[in-house]
């Protein structure tokens, strides 16, 4: 059979793909060993310091430890944040609000 | 070999527009013949091949092939039949643009699923028996009107059927072309096939070519005369 | 079987043959399609790495938090309390925590200052985490100053950074001796931000709470449970909507799918009777063109998946990040660890493949199930 009939190059093709699909659960498997060194260094971290939350949301106090916050109360600690509840990305807040923290913000400059 | 028993065809049937382009056919056709049928437009030539090559069901009336009634057969025996025993070369060819000369003539082979190789050397064999082995790779819409209609009767011959079906085979065709066409339709009926024309063109239908012509009006047979030329 | 394997292999030659007629609308096609799963393969994916590794990391978080609450908000814990807990059963370890909250106008950052008690900082020095280090752009040695909420400068001096690896859980935090932070933030000795209890058996953490929450009913007690249900859920609907946003690319895609499948041009229609009248069954007809949709979208599924695979776990979801960074300055980078819901990508398999598929499945039956003597007439 000549290598060039359609049919056998897109088999071999998607042969490939099955392939390298299933080479992405073994490769999953790799890495995960190779990152466990991290996964121990963090969870040894959350431990010793007695952490609670990651480390993802950082945009205001009460998204940065979901867990610690005063639950529901959005726009708590900057009128721009967006807070992670659903109602967050519908409604922002009134923009003399934000223009007003935009510019105490700035005036707030550290003196050194 | 075929034989057709008071075929009826209406289109439409029981709406207003209900139009009824076959009345009462009743016809033998034997084997090894050229057959050609002749009518003004509208008499009904083109659904009657049809029927014959089991593209269409008639409305009533039956089919019968080798003695065997074919006219209640489901479709998917209708089209193995159809695939063994009829090669259809149409008016307009209907070659699938895009695709090569030999791919083209190599299509009606795909669902039996043979080798490969042998069905491409099959079909470079035929296109080279009608003078086109050096238009083989080339595709298909850019080839001339007679080149086309060569590709379309090597693509009727693929399968090697016994029954070769031409609507109109010559209408876009010049004169020259029309002979060449003529020549080729005379080997094949030489060969042993079993030829059925639909055409208007004196110079087919009265060649020497022909050996029986039927004549067509409202959806009947007028007269079944054999031209003077031939005996057959 | 042979003659079945050299069929099939004859109807993709067509149908690939048919594909590149219309080469550049099909791997257009292929292309949107193969975005549309690399994206919801990568939110998927990138998501439940997460909640595992919430799941994970946080599972050595202590079992208890005990929050005194006034007037609804949470307060410092009150001299005398850790002390009135006394001994509950089940309850190996209390402990007070210092941790506070500072805004760093300079980089418009919040960072979570925190009391290392076995750290042994010598007092003015600060360990600060890898992300906060970039962001403020500062090394071991330098002084770094900043203001309390008192209006007092204070500078201190960063003795070390936390490893990069673990940004994870510790990009943003600042570790300082006890001394320094009661300074800082003005909180009197005795007074505590919280206080944490650990509890071995997870069959005793229910009673621990109740009790805790009969004795002190001014605060509330957080468990550990919640906390990791709390993530989940924050992961969930995040990945929600950018699940209901490409709900909508969806609906674009099968709006498209629709379109060029049952808007089956008349050359489509034309070639379809062609094939019949040469001699090809409906099924036959119908056969090539489930492997048309079976190779598109086999093939879009395969490049959405392996594109949205690298870029997750390769490339750490780089363009995802900015999602849940919302308006975050301090963002950690961390590379997950990948873990893979076999379920969820065989969900998102059958909602890939299945549907276009069919779409393109449907229409052709109607026109495969016609008599094919339309041909015979121009
Ligand atoms: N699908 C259809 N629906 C309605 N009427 C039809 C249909 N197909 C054919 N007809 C009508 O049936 C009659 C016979 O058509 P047919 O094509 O068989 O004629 P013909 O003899 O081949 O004509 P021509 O020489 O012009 O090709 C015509 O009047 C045509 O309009
Ligand atoms: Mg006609």
């Amino acid at each position: 059979m000549p290598a060039t009939r359609p049919s056998h190059l897109a088999l071999c093709l998607l042969c490939c793909g099955g392939t390298l699909f299933v080479a992405s659960f073994a490769d999953a498997t790799r890495l995960r060993q190779q990152r466990a060194g991290a996964t121990h260094e963090m969870q040894a971290l959350v431990r010793q310091l007695q952490l609670t939350d990651l480390c993802l949301f950082t945009e205001a106090r009460y998204t940065r430890h979901p867990s610690q916050a005063d639950l529901h109360s959005a726009f708590q600690e900057h009128p721009l944040a967006l807070e992670h509840f659903p109602s967050g990305s519908l409604l922002l807040p009134p923009a003399i609000l934000s223009s007003r923290h935009e510019r105490l913000d700035r005036e707030a400059e550290v003196p050194d | 070999m075929i034989e057709l028993r008071q075929i009826h065809k209406a289109f439409n049937a029981g709406r207003e527009n209900e139009f009824r382009a076959l009345n009462g056919i009743d016809l033998q056709l034997p084997a090894q013949r050229v057959t050609a049928f002749r009518g003004p437009s509208g008499s009904g030539k083109t659904t009657l091949l049809s029927i014959i090559g089991c593209l269409a069901r008639p409305t009533s009336g039956r089919v019968r092939l080798h003695e065997r009634d074919i006219s209640g057969l489901p479709e998917r025996f209708l089209t193995e039949i159809r695939r063994r025993t009829f090669g259809f070369v149409f008016q307009q060819f209907n070659l699938i643009s895009g695709l090569s000369a030999t791919e083209n003539v190599m299509l009606p082979a795909y669902p039996l699923g043979g080798d490969r190789h042998a069905l491409r050397a099959r079909a470079e064999h035929l296109l080279a028996g009608l003078r086109l082995a050096h238009r083989r790779t080339t595709r298909v819409e850019l080839l001339s009107g007679g080149e086309q209609q060569r590709v379309a009767i090597a693509r009727a011959l693929i399968n090697e059927p016994p029954v070769i079906i031409a609507d109109e085979p010559t209408a876009n065709l010049d004169t020259a072309l029309a002979r060449e066409f003529m020549a080729i339709i005379e080997q094949l009926a030489d060969a042993g096939r079993t030829v059925l024309l639909s055409s208007h063109d004196p110079l087919l239908v009265d060649s020497s070519l022909v050996d029986r012509v039927i004549d067509m009006r409202d959806g009947r047979i007028v007269a079944a005369a054999a031209p003077a030329g031939d005996g057959g | 079987m042979n003659v079945w394997i050299e069929k099939q292999k004859y109807l993709i030659d067509f149908t690939l043959a048919s594909l590149a007629r219309r080469k550049a609308k099909n791997l257009g096609l292929l292309l949107v399609y193969s975005l549309i799963v690399f994206l919801l393969a990568s939110v998927m994916l990138f998501t439940h790495a997460l909640r595992q590794a919430a799941n994970e990391l946080l599972a050595g978080a202590p079992e208890v938090i005990l929050q005194r609450m006034v007037a609804g908000r949470h307060d410092l814990i009150p001299p005398g309390y850790l002390e009135r807990i006394g001994r509950l059963r089940g309850v190996q370890e209390k402990q007070g925590r210092l941790w506070g909250y500072y805004y760093d106008p300079v980089v418009k950052a919040n960072y979570t200052f925190m009391v290392a008690d076995d750290r042994l900082l010598a007092p003015g020095t600060l360990v600060v985490g890898a992300g906060l280090a970039r962001t403020r752009g500062v090394a071991p040695g330098n002084l770094i100053s900043f203001r309390a909420y008192s209006g007092k400068l204070f500078t201190f001096s960063i003795a070390d950074i936390l490893p990069a690896k673990s940004e994870l859980v510790s990009a943003d935090l600042v570790l300082l001796g006890e001394a320094d932070f009661r300074a800082f933030f003005d909180i009197p000795p005795g007074h505590y931000t919280d206080i944490t209890l650990r509890v071995a058996n997870p069959l005793e953490v229910r009673n621990v709470a109740g009790k805790l929450a009969q004795q002190f009913p001014d605060s509330r007690p957080i468990l550990r449970e919640e906390i990791l249900r709390t993530y989940e859920s924050i992961f969930s609907w995040r990945e929600g909507i950018v699940l209901a946003l490409a709900t909508l690319a969806v609906l674009a895609f099968a709006i498209l799918a629709w379109e060029k499948a049952s808007g089956l041009s008349a050359d489509e229609r034309r070639e379809i009777g062609i094939l019949k009248a040469i001699g090809w069954e409906t099924g036959d007809v119908l056969r090539m063109k489930l492997w048309e949709g079976a190779l598109l979208s086999l093939s879009a599924f395969l490049l959405g998946y392996l594109a949205a695979y690298v870029h997750v776990f390769h490339f750490a979801a780089s363009l995802l990040a900015p999602v849940l960074k919302g308006w975050a300055v301090l963002y950690p980078r961390f590379e997950l660890s990948p873990v893979i819901d076999g379920l969820q990508v065989t969900t998102l398999f059958f909602f890939t493949v299945f549907p276009y598929a069919a779409a393109t499945l449907v229409p052709i039956w109607r026109v495969a199930i016609t008599d094919p003597d339309a041909v015979m007439r121009g």
